[in-house]
């Protein structure tokens, strides 16, 4: 009897957290434009979305600073790892709370003060600030899916290999670089969702009409419900979801080699 | 190995996207514009207690301390049929847990929308069933809604991570010693999930209180929050003196809550390990 209430609070939990996604998604296949009631499958919504100039260029600015925030947050985090890998103690530490900090404040103090800066230095707001914005969101992460994988890397093999004639950068190219790997693919791919999914810093960094799917989905939504909406969320929920079920592989998997 | 220097470019960054936007919030809250140019003052913290303003504060710290009551409520048990071992697939349950939170909390706060709304499934159901429609959506519901459906996760998981690490055998222990389910529960399992419960209630409260969104998308901006002020400063008022000086109020309530936290992890789970 016990059992059996678990189950159902447990179903109903599941229910309100998946009904409102699930017809989100159904709602974007439905032909009319009234939200209550069904009137038939249409992929209209998502030719409206091909046709609509806005949206497409929003969707080409979204992914295009994904991609080099998350290239160049994976670079700088990657060597910033390496190099707080060897630091003091102390010193390790200090940095190591810099690092949370962004992690921890809240996006709206994150997103309107690098707003001030930008403005304090005149850079005009647009697609660049908007990609400095989110590199600057994108490193710590990084950093900390590199961290673990030196923890565990062995003190030596540094050492050893520059016993055997490699110079420091072969050693680093050659026998850390590939031993970290794992955790540097998966601080991209944590980085480049994560720029995905940001609405409220892009929000305060852009202007001068350069916009991302999730600027311009607030903007729609502002002014009401939109069909449109809820095809865009379809295909970004998909998406991130791929991505997501992608890193939990590769992170199990690791998990696996390691228990062999 | 010397390569302290590798993390160069990251401080560097680092103090320029960082450190230094911080700073310059600090400054322009303690400044105002006069005539003569800007001037150091305390005024906008000042303003920041006027009735208008601390009604505003008020709300938003109300609005988030009720979703964050509500999401314990709920996700307490749970956190518990989560981390019991009844179901086969446990990490499949935890998995699909944590894939809602992964889409774009405005697209989830947008289905609501979707739902709630005058001509939305929610109404046409009670239509359906003869009943007159009602005005689910811009509601101060709504909003309280939003924030428990966006934020559940972040109640349920950390719960979830420190009940799966409790001990079964000072569970039995406790049952043979006499105590009953309701005891077990008071005495033994709910003191030992406090360090849990504390950082799920930080991790709901947190961005409840500084969300502009899901007010402005469930609210309909008829329930200005602490976020909407802040946007509301310094994208349409342009006063970017008070937006700072909120701001700077917004983050320090946070830290001292982390602060605390942090204290009360170490007394409970840091104390027992070192």
């Amino acid at each position: 009897m016990k059992e059996y209430l678990k189950r159902i609070y447990a179903m109903l939990i599941y229910l309100f957290l998946y009904a409102p996604i699930l017809i989100l998604i159904v709602f974007s296949f439905n032909a009319s434009k009234s939200r209550g009631v069904w009137s038939g499958f249409t992929l209209h919504w998502y030719s409206e979305l091909l046709k609509d100039r806005q949206i497409l260029s929003a969707l080409y600015n979204t992914i295009l600073i994904a991609v080099l925030s998350a290239l160049i947050a994976t670079l700088i985090g990657t060597a910033a790892a390496i190099g707080i890998h060897n630091m003091k103690k102390l010193k390790k530490k200090v940095i190591m709370n810099l690092t949370y900090l962004p992690v921890v404040s809240p996006d709206i103090v994150t997103g309107l003060s690098l707003m001030i800066l930008f403005v304090f230095v005149k850079l005009q707001l647009g697609f660049l600030s908007l990609l400095l914005a989110h590199i600057t969101f994108n490193i710590p992460y990084v950093i900390l899916s590199v961290l673990p994988k030196l923890k565990q890397l062995d003190k030596h093999l540094y050492e050893a290999a520059l016993d055997l004639g490699a110079t420091p950068l072969e050693a680093y190219r050659k026998v850390i670089l590939p031993e970290i790997m794992p955790g540097v693919v998966t601080g991209m791919l944590l980085a480049f969702t994560l720029s995905l999914d940001d609405f409220v810093i892009s929000f305060f960094t852009t202007g001068s009409g350069v916009s991302t799917l999730s600027i311009t989905v607030y903007s729609m939504a502002r002014r009401g419900i939109n069909p449109k909406i809820n095809a865009i969320s379809t295909i970004l929920f998909v998406t991130v979801l791929l991505l997501l079920i992608i890193v939990n592989i590769r992170m199990s998997g690791n998990h696996n080699k390691k228990e062999r | 190995m010397k390569s302290k220097w590798l993390s160069f470019p990251y401080l560097v960054w680092m103090l320029i996207f960082i450190f230094i936007p911080l700073l310059l919030v600090l400054y322009f809250s303690l400044t105002i514009r006069t005539p003569d140019g800007l001037v150091f003052s305390f005024d906008n913290f000042r303003r920041f207690f006027e009735p208008i303003y601390l009604k505003v504060f008020l709300r938003s710290v109300y609005l988030a301390l009720i979703s964050t009551v509500i999401c314990l409520a709920l996700g307490y048990p749970m956190a518990m049929i989560l981390a019991g071992n009844n179901f086969k697939r446990k990490n499949v349950m935890v998995f699909l847990f944590v894939v809602p939170m992964w889409m774009n909390f405005l697209l989830r706060t947008y289905a609501w929308m979707t739902l709630l709304e005058r001509q939305g499934l929610l109404n046409t159901f009670l239509t359906f069933l003869g009943l007159p429609p009602l005005n689910l959506l811009y509601t101060q519901e709504a909003v309280v809604l939003g924030m428990v459906y966006n934020f559940l996760p972040f109640m349920v998981l950390p719960i979830y991570s420190v009940l799966r690490k409790i001990d079964r055998q000072l569970i039995e222990a406790a049952a043979d010693l006499g105590a009953d389910q309701m005891t077990i529960f008071r005495r033994v399992i709910f003191p030992l999930s406090l360090p849990g419960v504390m950082s799920g209630i930080t991790m709901v409260f947190m961005p409840a209180v500084t969300t502009f969104v899901i007010s402005r998308l469930l609210g309909g901006g008829q329930f200005t929050l602490i976020g909407n002020l802040i946007e509301q400063q310094f994208l349409f008022v342009g006063d970017w003196h008070f937006g700072s000086a909120i701001s700077m109020v917004m983050m320090v309530i946070i830290l001292l809550s982390m602060g605390v936290l942090s204290r009360y992890d170490k007394e409970h789970e840091g104390g027992g390990l070192w």
